[in-house]
């Protein structure tokens, strides 16, 4: 089976279509399906898996994944797609042998082949299909040598009408950025791992030495990866950053409707929130809405019905809120749903979860790496019904 | 046409050839035509510049098929390059050679594959193996060289390879599990390894190798759910099967014990359950879930949930799978419950799969969280959504009785709802609903029949007609006043509503024809005229058969009968419920039907097979060594054992069959075996079919310890001895049980001898101090599995070893309580009175005399016999049992002439000494000899021991030096009620042992 991009076709398209000879495994992403066709039994998710990892490459290949560079792309998406493919097993799926195998196109090199004639596609076979270490590719070199880490922690959350949190969980990750030169040999420990409920790692982790001391030994991939996610166990309480309060009614009869938000913050341990968002798919009998907000800009839109409010910083003293009306269908009776709202927000330098990283340690090189670390909370599915 | 593309292939340059490859390959991917072009690429096919080879073999690899002449003008060029000292130009060429769909060349493509199989670079014996699934779908006759390579290439011990040789190996031969064998630990160990995509198809192969090496880890879990002697039934009758269980049974299967290799598995794929790649973690957890005791099972649902994280496409099949899994195995999603609550952004489909598992782990105890959320979700703009919301709520009514008035009136108030779709949907369910429950709700009836009017949706309204006409007794009134509305609007209803009028119409005129007739015949006539053939027909047999003529008299008289019968509830369930006989995780599940090229996954074996097949000559890998010799040594002297005793078994065979024979004939009459040996047992009597008497030995065993009870509250001293004898008669029953199953098995079996190892009493007190103590309990570890008559063939009836099995445990586990208060009825240490003589009140008492070593903690054997000719019979120990076991006859041989069902026992001890090595004697009589031997499986049969609260505490008391582990304990069903009190079962079993059995309670 081979991979072919096709576009354009409606939104909740079943993953999988049975036809009478072939199985379409279909994944949207980008708003593009990437469909595979098979024809015999394999596990989906196997596919599914792949046809991710092909979006991600291309996406790490030419920077945005859309459908005009794929077009534009198309003898290098060829030519990946081989790599990655033989008779429809998967290949070489890491971005870095992937890279050594075929150079990513970028401006400089495109103007350097043209003139030079030199190509694009590696000639050696890059020595990490065959080590032990298959992630990574071999003779990296930098003159800085850098390894960042992102925590990211996004809080998933379904908070009641009332405010009360039916469910809360946080998922992390932790991205690494390590540019070091050679085959660097980096533990990372943390301050709690116990916190870690439930793990999985990039293949470079060493699992067992997780299991017996919960510390992190890898020998990264070079260039930019996930290095672990996690998830929180659920018996932590998760400390809810921001309150949202709302006030929306519609009134039998009459065409109009109050609207009112506000935000607050709430435990957030002194840090501001930041990029908050708010968006609202309003029911279909709402016409137009005419609100104010205290702060930030709101777009409704008339054609989808959603609203979404820009908030910005949350400033504790001047809590931010949008308030208005709505003019409703007339004649229409009055919607029996109230719209949940979707929140986003974001708050540096804090991960709600209390994770701390204790050190990074580095072995096998002799240079002193820059290393640095950031945290950052985010809202996930954060949605508050209303 | 593309004379300028042709010019520039022609070139000398590079640059402008690569140019032309460029874009005769975006040719290709907009679809359009290049393959005239053919001659002018295939010549560039030697080019020294790799990125234009490379896009002419993606040419080559597109338009090959369509011009096979010219295609084989390149060969050659492949040829070269598969001598080319480049790994990557090796492997490219073989790749590309093996992609070129030229039947003509399946030679050279063989012959290359298999001098690349042995290529000193593994990328390309990687390659190799990707070639192999290609050869194979051109030219499917090359099945067995390929195989030959496969072989070859499954021995690789490179992690590289072992992913794509096992894709390979279920390409071309999925069927040849045997090939797997050698290498099955290799894989096992290599798989944290193995590239991702790798994993997902050793795993998966792996799974299905399992299915069908290995004996199901759960049956005696989920047996002994249904009772407890059916738990030994499980390995009993495995165990007497063939001779090679014996050899299994040094794995100590007994409640079972996994197969070390089996173990192996299950424990090298647990991290994989931590890989960020989705598929392996199905993977793993199929494996799992399908492999793993149900103790262990429940860690997959932690990484299942995390998946639920991931891209839309990947919820949806993960969900489904979860769905069917939480069928099967509730309590192990249950705990993230919350993990399924739905969002609103969630597409509909994923919504609905959510909205399943949750239906699914309902239960009494997190059904009212569960039906608030459901509260919400009908508020749900997504209509499609909360139509399925609505039938949830049903199943969930259906399921939990308790909750049913909640959600009826709950959904009874939907009812009033503006949407109509959710009235609708709310009216169907209300039906179903009602139909489990009718006689109450006349009320909700009489409110949806007022319904009638605003409802719109054809099968609402049908729904609520039916429901009227079905209890139309409880609303006498109503009905006929909606026939009659119904009838006004005859001719505009809908197909189905209409047949439902005419129902109606027919029930009403049936209960109630004064009221109804005139209508019920208007109703008739405009259904005869109607449009659709189904309500004409509908309309005339029912006019024949209620409306009373001349010629249909006879059938009338039934009419009401017909109309009016009890009509079973429909039963809501789960559509997931049928799916589990699809591998998890396939294709095929997902898809609910077979898809092209599934496996089906194959059911447990009954029997283990031969775990050595995968024991190798010479061990390669160092993890595995100590490992492995180890098992050697432990397997070789067991080996050894059967060998040698298939060859006398072997000709014993013929005989004993025709010895069965003879006594077929009287035991058709039911004289069969366990009916004797319930004899000895002292149930004398019995002859009835065993099917019976396995009924009646459930309800002795419920009395048993019921009498038991009674005499330990009567009579002090003797009050442990009974508790234990009451529960060592349950085990006994219950083993012969499984006893009795085990004949039924062997279908000519039919046991004349038998031979009971016979519990002995451990000495006496003065020696059950201190570490004596551990060692007895350690014994109750012990058990003679049922000794193995090597020719399953008849002649031992495995029943009674069994039975007595249970016995000796118990008097061993409480020895030193026990051995004081029986030895006043008998003299110490010689002779015992078999503790499940006293037990049977209803029948005759019955003394087997024992003897018992001198040694102090020895097993006894009793062996009786009996027979239906006059034969010989002795009992030659031959003590060639290993190290550590002597087996001891106490009378070396005993020769007897036995009457045709006479019994005779000798009773002899074998003292374990704590070790697991087996022991072996021989049974001989005049014609042949049995060998037998006995090997005390760690941790066998459980046997229930009852006791009161305080005799436990005193005997706990005794036994300081034992570690314990408490737990609740599920009693086998039947007793449980009776014993509140003697809750606490002592069972044998190791004290490591955990996953065997959360049912008892282990010392």
């Amino acid at each position: 089976f081979e991979a072919q991009e096709r576009a354009s076709e409606a939104e909740n398209v079943p993953p999988v279509i049975p036809t009478p000879h072939h199985y379409l495994l279909s994944v949207y992403r980008h708003k593009i399906f990437f469909v595979a066709v098979i024809q015999s039994e394999v596990p989906p998710l196997f596919v599914i898996e792949f046809l991710h990892r092909v979006v991600d490459t291309f996406q790490d290949y030419f920077g945005v994944c859309s459908e005009v560079m794929i077009k534009d792309n198309v003898v290098v998406v060829y030519e990946v797609l081989e790599e990655m493919l033989d008779n429809g097993f998967p290949l070489a799926t890491e971005s870095n042998i992937l890279k050594e195998l075929i150079k990513p196109p970028t401006i400089l090199r495109t103007v350097v082949n043209t003139i030079t004639g030199s190509t694009n596609v590696g000639d050696q076979l890059p020595t990490g299909q065959l080590s032990v270490v298959p992630w990574r590719r071999t003779g990296v070199k930098y003159t800085n040598n850098e390894a960042y880490f992102d925590v990211i922690e996004e809080i998933d959350a379904i908070i009641d009408k009332s405010g009360s949190t039916i469910t809360a969980e946080i998922q992390g990750v932790i991205d690494a950025c390590v540019k070091l030169t050679g085959m660097p040999d980096l533990t990372l420990s943390f301050m709690n791992p116990r916190l870690l409920d439930d793990v999985s790692f990039h293949p470079c982790v060493r699992f067992k030495r997780w299991e017996s001391e919960r510390i992190l030994s890898f020998i990264p991939p070079d260039g930019n990866f996930r290095l672990l996610s996690y998830h929180v166990s659920a018996q932590n309480l998760v400390a809810i950053p921001v309150y949202v309060k709302h006030n929306i009614s519609f009134r039998d009869g009459s065409s109009l409707g109050r609207f009112e938000i506000t935000v607050g913050p709430k435990q957030t341990m002194g840090k501001t929130i930041e990029g908050v968002t708010v968006s609202s798919q309003m029911p279909k009998g709402v016409l137009n809405m005419s609100l104010t907000p205290s702060q930030g800009t709101h777009i409704f839109d008339p054609v989808t019905k959603l609203l979404s409010w820009d908030v910005g910083k949350i400033n504790p003293q001047k809590l931010p809120s949008l308030k208005g009306t709505m003019s409703l269908q007339a004649g229409a009776s009055k919607p029996d749903e109230n719209p949940t709202i979707n929140l986003q927000f974001k708050i540096q330098q804090l991960a709600i979860s209390g994770l701390k990283v204790n050190r990074l340690d580095m072995y096998g090189e002799k240079y002193k790496p820059f290393k640095g670390i950031k945290y950052m909370t985010k809202a996930g599915k954060f949605q508050v019904r209303t | 046409r593309h004379d300028d593309l042709k010019e520039m292939l022609d070139s000398n340059k590079d640059s402008l050839k690569l140019e032309a490859m460029k874009r005769i390959v975006a040719m290709i991917a907009r679809g359009k035509n290049a393959s005239d072009l053919f001659p002018a690429v295939v010549k560039n096919v030697a080019c020294k510049n790799i990125e234009v080879k490379k896009l002419v073999y993606v040419y080559l690899v597109r338009y090959a098929e369509e011009q096979q002449d010219l295609a084989l003008l390149s060969i050659s060029t492949f040829q070269r390059g598969l001598k080319d000292p480049n790994q990557l130009i090796r492997a490219s060429a073989l790749r590309v050679l093996s992609s070129i769909r030229v039947p003509i060349i399946v030679p050279i493509m063989m012959l290359a594959i298999k001098e690349a199989a042995s290529d000193m670079s593994p990328y390309v014996r990687k390659t190799a193996a990707h070639a192999i699934p290609k050869l194979y779908s051109l030219d499917s006759d090359q099945k067995d060289q390929l195989i030959e390579v496969i072989e070859k290439l499954l021995a690789d011990k490179t992690t590289l390879v072992a992913g794509s040789v096992v894709m390979a190996f279920e390409e071309v031969c999925p069927e040849r599990i045997d090939l797997i064998h050698k290498n099955y630990r290799k894989l096992c160990n290599l798989l944290i390894d193995v590239e991702e995509w790798g994993q997902v198809v050793i795993i998966n192969m792996l799974t299905r190798y399992a299915r069908t090496q290995f004996l199901s880890p759960n049956q005696n879990e989920s047996l002994l759910e249904e009772s407890a002697e059916k738990a030994f039934y499980g390995s009993d009758e495995e165990d007497a099967k063939d001779a090679k269980a014996e050899a299994a049974s040094l794995a100590k299967r007994k409640p079972y014990v996994m197969d070390p290799d089996h173990r192996l598995l299950l424990r090298n794929t647990k991290p994989l359950l931590q890989s960020r790649n989705a598929a392996v973690v199905m993977a793993v957890a199929q494996l799992y879930f399908h492999l793993a005791p149900k103790a262990e099972v429940g860690v997959i649902a932690k990484a299942l949930v995390r998946l639920l994280r991931s891209h839309s496409e990947v919820q949806y099949v993960v969900l489904q799978n979860v769905a069917t899994m939480s069928i099967k195995r509730r309590g192990m999603f249950e705990p993230y419950l919350k993990s399924f609550y739905i969002r609103s952004t969630d597409p509909t489909q994923i919504k609905i799969l959510k909205l399943e598992v949750l239906t699914n782990l309902a239960n009494e105890t997190n059904i009212s969280t569960i039906l608030r959320e459901f509260q919400t979700y009908i508020r749900s703009m997504d209509k499609d959504f909360v139509a399925a919301t609505i039938q949830a709520i049903g199943r969930c009514a259906t399921n939990i009785g308790k909750v049913r008035d909640t959600c009826l009136n709950g959904l009874v108030q939907l009812l009033s709802n503006r949407d109509e779709l959710v009235v609708a949907e709310s009216v169907v369910v209300i039906k179903k609903l009602l139909q489990m429950q009718p006689a109450q709700h006349s009320e909700i009836i009489k409110h949806m029949a007022k319904l009638t009017d605003n409802i719109q949706v054809p099968m609402a309204r049908a729904s609520i007609l039916w429901l009227i006409g079905e209890y139309c007794e409880h609303v006498p009134k109503i009905a006929p006043d909606v026939l009659r509305k119904m009838a006004k609007s005859f001719t505009n209803e809908e197909d189905i509503v209409k047949l439902q009028v005419i129902n109606l119409a027919a029930k009403l005129y049936l209960t109630n024809s004064k009221q109804s007739k005139l209508l019920t015949q208007y109703v008739l006539n405009l259904a005869k005229y109607d449009q659709n053939y189904d309500i004409r027909d509908r309309a005339r047999f029912i006019r024949q058969l209620i409306v009373p003529t001349e010629k249909s008299g006879a059938l009338n008289k039934y009419a009401k009968k017909l109309f009016l019968a009890q009509k079973p509830a429909p039963i809501l369930e789960s559509s997931f419920k049928d799916r589990d006989h699809f591998q998890l995780g396939s294709l095929s599940h997902l898809l609910n039907a077979k898809a092209v090229g599934y496996q089906e996954l194959p059911g447990w074996p009954d029997e283990a097979p031969d775990p050595s097949v995968r024991n190798v000559e010479v061990p390669e890998w160092t993890k595995c060594t100590s490992r492995e010799k180890r098992k050697e040594k432990v397997e070789k002297p067991f080996y050894s054992d059967s060998e040698g005793e298939s060859g006398p078994t072997e000709s014993a065979d013929s005989e004993p069959e025709s010895v069965s024979e003879e006594s077929e004939s009287s035991s058709s009459e039911g004289t069969s075996s366990s009916g004797s040996e319930e004899e000895e047992e002292g149930s004398g009597d019995q002859s009835e079919d065993k099917e019976e008497e396995e009924k009646r030995k459930k309800k002795k065993e419920k009395e048993a310890p019921r009498k038991a009870s009674l005499e330990s509250a009567g009579r002090k001293g003797r009050g442990e001895t009974s508790s234990e004898e009451a529960s060592a008669s349950e085990s006994s029953s219950s083993d012969s049980e499984s006893g009795s199953e085990v004949q039924e098995s062997p279908a000519e079996v039919e046991a004349k001898q038998r031979k009971a190892p016979a519990s002995t009493k451990p000495s006496p007190r003065a020696n059950a101090v201190g570490p004596k103590e551990i060692s007895l309990l350690d014994l109750d570890d012990f058990t003679p599995p049922p000794p193995q008559p090597v020719p399953t063939s008849s002649i031992v009836s495995t029943s009674l070893v069994t039975d007595l099995e249970g016995l000796t445990l118990t008097d061993t586990s409480l020895a030193p309580a026990v051995s004081d208060p029986i030895s006043p009825c008998i003299p110490p240490g010689i002779s015992h009175i078999l503790p499940a003589d006293h037990l049977n009140p209803c029948c005759p008492q019955q003394q087997a005399p024992h003897q018992c070593m001198p040694q102090g903690t020895p097993w006894v054997l009793q062996l009786s016999w009996r027979r239906l000719s006059p034969r010989l019979g002795w009992v030659l120990p031959t003590g060639k049992a290993p190290a550590g076991c002597w087996g001891r006859g106490a009378s070396p041989v005993l020769s007897e002439s036995l009457a045709p069902g006479d019994t005779a026992s000798v009773v002899m001890g074998i003292d374990f000494c704590d070790s697991t090595q087996a022991a072996n004697f021989q049974l001989c009589t005049h014609t042949r000899h049995f060998y037998v031997s006995i090997q005390p499986p760690v941790g066998e049969l459980m046997a229930p021991v009852f006791m009161s609260e305080n005799e436990f505490k005193k005997e706990q008391g005794k036994l300081t030096g034992m570690s314990e582990i408490t737990e609740k304990l599920t009693l086998p069903e039947k007793c449980r009620s009776d014993h509140a009190i003697v809750q606490q079962v002592t069972s044998a079993a190791n004290v490591g042992r955990v996953p065997c059995g959360a049912d008892n309670e282990y010392r």
